[in-house]
């Protein structure tokens, strides 16, 4: 196989401009070596240059080490390299000459579930890795889950440490059924498994030579082709309003443009749209992409919309098409992730930033905690503490145009505030959860009380 | 190769995927727009060298045909390289905008920083910098940063909240998720937005060949009096070099990063387009701070331990 990551031929400007940009997230238990993938994909990949290698070879020498410890390049704080572990999300940046890539590196830790929210959230794909000798094990089921939840279009198992299990077939095919059969049930759309062996090289950049009975792509070429959705068809259109744009010169005496990035799908000049949550309604007369005039705009270019009428537009509007527009609502149902080490609890006064609003709420119910490993749900858990995922009711001081996320991602998104002292509390998804279908356990029922 | 469910039929040819260039333009637009939206005081950070150059374009456009709603600051090491200082007033004048200037040579002068024997005063901007963002009131300072120049920024989100000793804490950073940016400061507080995060030196050459931004000519290959030390070609100067033992030579250079003079080095080049420049950044085996700067090989933790402090 041609590999793709060596041009002979340095690129030309067009040829670096046409690539498209990838955001993918690894997840991966302590020791699965997930820094070893990370270290190899941008090691195969000619990302990794002579100076920061020669850094990390320094490095491992003085410590007595015999071999460069690529965790060295992605571990970038003083107490991540003290401790030998990944305390933080951290973002990398590589390419070939089909596509940006935009890794999340996020920990495995079973504590650090929040900073694989955070890296899932803007991610296309999520690669779940697994130690071949383990399989699928509870750990592997929680990043499935989470990977779900915050619906990644994607998700490649990466079963690793296929030397360790002399390549076997059996094996891998057998880690990929379960895991399969598993994500599937929690509704994730894609799955691809894929073994490999990080510290030895096979699949991750080159095919191997060791597993002659695997015919997909490697690691690489997955991510290089995988197709990122650009589908707008059954999109409902979004424009959250971030800012006001009022020249007030000369030249410009009456242009007044309302700001902001597509969240979802397309608009048109001439199209009908109504402005949320007041509900007037007017028509598109232009659209700037960045200064210059465009018939056409999509999802995710920040535009600035010219509206026919003169009517009351301000930040934290919501533009949507007049026919397609979503309910308002002061009661929000959601499932959260909370991120903050305080916890969330019922009547916990809150700020709710949803697109470019954020309003005053509070938090009504905390109905369920869910157990990611099982998947079953607790009632009534009172509290949410750090790295819980649980449903929620929270009542906002004023009416949101929400969305589900199933159905949109960026408008179904909301994050919770401490009005106190600024923390992020909780990542928020708009309405019924994946892991709905299992009832509630019946052990909170008051029923059996004995008076 | 296990695969459920059916892969969609849409590829990157479709015509709604945006390039690599695309995307992150309109996400650094994106950036821009919501610290305009929440923020009462927000500054730019502008030094003439290409990141705050991109930045300054990149604003434009988010708030064009009006003006950009934001100051620049300019913290002035003293030991600039001239032709830097001249595009930076250029550039000032020509948009129209304010520039706030915070002077290191001013507090050496003063006496309240003390010049460091290495003669380097990259360091020595942290207290300037702080200084003026305080006195100024800014909530909201725009860097250039990205987060592919070196490993603790690998770690920076794009709101980055500072306390009110500018300091900042990797251990307390706020999770980003989404497109949600959390821009929630108490008085005194800062956030330092980063709108090039997600971008590499190789996205903001290609976006200055794309959108014909013009830059300082020290970027391009020419003729230069240097000398070297530590691996670097430095320019001469009344900064400090050279040294005796150290000898003057001209040959072809250009600088891949421009900060201060004592520290910044150039690299031996022939490229003098932006082709030519974007060819040999390709094909570069090292990273630009490690080619040329001599601040970030202080210790493996240089960089956390500025940024800690108050560095960008």
């Amino acid at each position: 196989m041609t590999s793709t990551t060596e041009p002979t031929e340095p690129l030309s400007v067009e040829q670096l401009s046409a690539t498209t940009l990838l955001r993918f997230a690894t997840a991966g238990s302590v020791d699965d070596g997930k820094s070893t993938l990370v270290g190899r994909l941008l090691h195969d990949s000619k990302s990794v240059l002579t100076d920061q290698l020669e850094a990390v070879e320094r490095v491992s020498a003085s410590r007595g080490q015999d071999t460069p410890d690529l965790a060295l390049l992605t571990d970038g704080l003083r107490a991540e390299r003290e401790q030998g572990i990944t305390i933080d999300v951290a973002y990398r940046y590589f390419a070939t000459a089909r596509r940006r890539f935009i890794l999340a590196d996020t920990p495995g830790h079973v504590q650090y579930t929040r900073n694989m929210v955070t890296g899932a959230s803007t991610a296309d794909l999520a690669v779940v890795l697994v130690d071949a000798r383990n399989g699928v094990i509870e750990q592997t089921r929680r990043h499935a889950a989470v990977a779900a939840l915050l619906r990644v279009p994607h998700v490649v198992l990466a079963v690793n440490k296929m030397d360790l299990v002399e390549y076997k077939e059996s094996v891998f095919a057998a880690i990929a059924e379960e895991f399969t059969a598993y994500a599937s049930e929690l509704g994730v759309p894609e799955i691809t498994a894929i073994p490999i062996s990080a510290l030895a090289g096979d699949n991750v950049v080159d095919a191997s030579a060791n597993m002659d009975w695997y015919g997909g792509p490697t690691v690489l070429e997955h991510l290089e082709t995988v197709p990122v959705s650009h589908d707008l068809g059954h999109c409902h259109a979004r424009l959250p309003v971030q800012y006001v744009i009022r020249p007030q010169t000369a030249e410009h005496p009456d242009y007044r443009g309302y700001a902001g990035q597509i969240a979802a799908g397309s608009f048109r000049v001439g199209e009908s749209v109504t402005v949320l949550p007041s509900g007037r309604t007017t028509k598109v007369a232009g659209i700037d992409l960045l200064g210059k005039p465009v018939d056409v705009a999509w999802t995710p270019q920040s535009v600035t919309l010219l509206l026919e009428d003169d009517i009351d537009v301000s930040r934290g509007d919501l533009i949507v098409p007049s026919k397609d527009a979503p309910p308002t609502t002061q009661d929000v149902e959601a499932t959260v992730c909370h991120v903050a080490d305080q916890p969330l609890t019922v009547g916990h006064r809150v700020l709710l930033k949803h697109g470019t609003r954020t309003v005053k709420a509070i938090v009504k119910d905390i109905p369920s905690r869910l157990t990611l490993d099982d998947l079953s749900l607790h009632p009534h858990p009172g509290q949410l503490v750090a790295n819980d995922i649980g449903r929620v009711k929270i009542r906002a001081a004023e009416p949101l145009p929400l969305d589900s996320y199933a159905d949109s991602r960026r408008t179904g998104a909301f994050i919770l505030i401490d009005p106190a002292d600024g923390t992020t509390l909780t990542a928020g998804m708009v309405g019924e959860s994946f892991a709905a279908p299992q009832p509630v356990k019946d052990e909170g029922d008051d029923d059996g009380w004995d008076f | 190769m296990t695969t459920v469910a059916s892969v969609s039929e849409e590829t990157d040819s479709s015509p709604y995927a945006l390039s690599h260039l695309d995307a992150l333009e309109s996400e650094a637009v994106h950036i821009f727009r919501e610290v305009a939206g929440e923020f009462e005081r927000p500054v730019i950070l502008f030094s003439g060298g290409k990141d705050s150059i991109v930045m300054l374009h990149l604003a434009l456009k988010a708030f064009a045909p009006a003006a950009i709603p934001f100051t620049l600051l300019h913290v002035d090491t003293g030991h600039n390289f001239p032709e830097v200082l001249e595009y930076r007033d250029r550039t000032v004048e020509k948009h129209g905008l304010r520039l706030h200037i915070a002077s290191v040579q001013d507090y050496i002068d003063r006496g309240i920083l003390r010049e460091r024997p290495d003669g380097t005063r990259n360091p020595l901007q942290t207290v300037p910098l702080t200084e003026k963002i305080q006195s100024e009131r800014f909530d909201a300072v725009f860097g250039g940063g990205r987060r592919d120049e070196e490993k603790a920024r690998a770690k920076e989100r794009v709101f980055s909240l500072r306390d009110e000793f500018s300091q900042w804490d990797p251990r307390r950073q706020r999770p980003e998720l989404w497109q949600l940016y959390n821009g929630r400061h108490a008085p005194g507080e800062h956030v330092r937005v980063f709108p090039l995060s997600n971008w590499t030196e190789l996205d903001v050459w290609q976006y200055i060949a794309r959108e014909g931004i013009e830059l300082p000519e020290i970027y391009f290959a020419h003729e230069r009096e240097v000398f070297q030390r530590s691996n670097m070609w430095l320019t001469a100067g009344e900064w400090g070099g050279p040294k005796d033992g150290e000898t003057v030579e001209k040959r072809l250079v250009r600088y891949r990063t421009v900060g201060d003079m004592s520290c910044t080095g150039a690299v031996d080049s022939d490229a003098t387009t932006l082709d030519a420049v974007i060819t040999e950044i390709a094909a570069s085996r090292l990273t630009e701070r490690g080619a040329t700067r001599a601040d970030d090989k202080m210790s493996e933790a240089a960089m956390e331990d500025r940024k800690r402090e108050g560095y960008f």
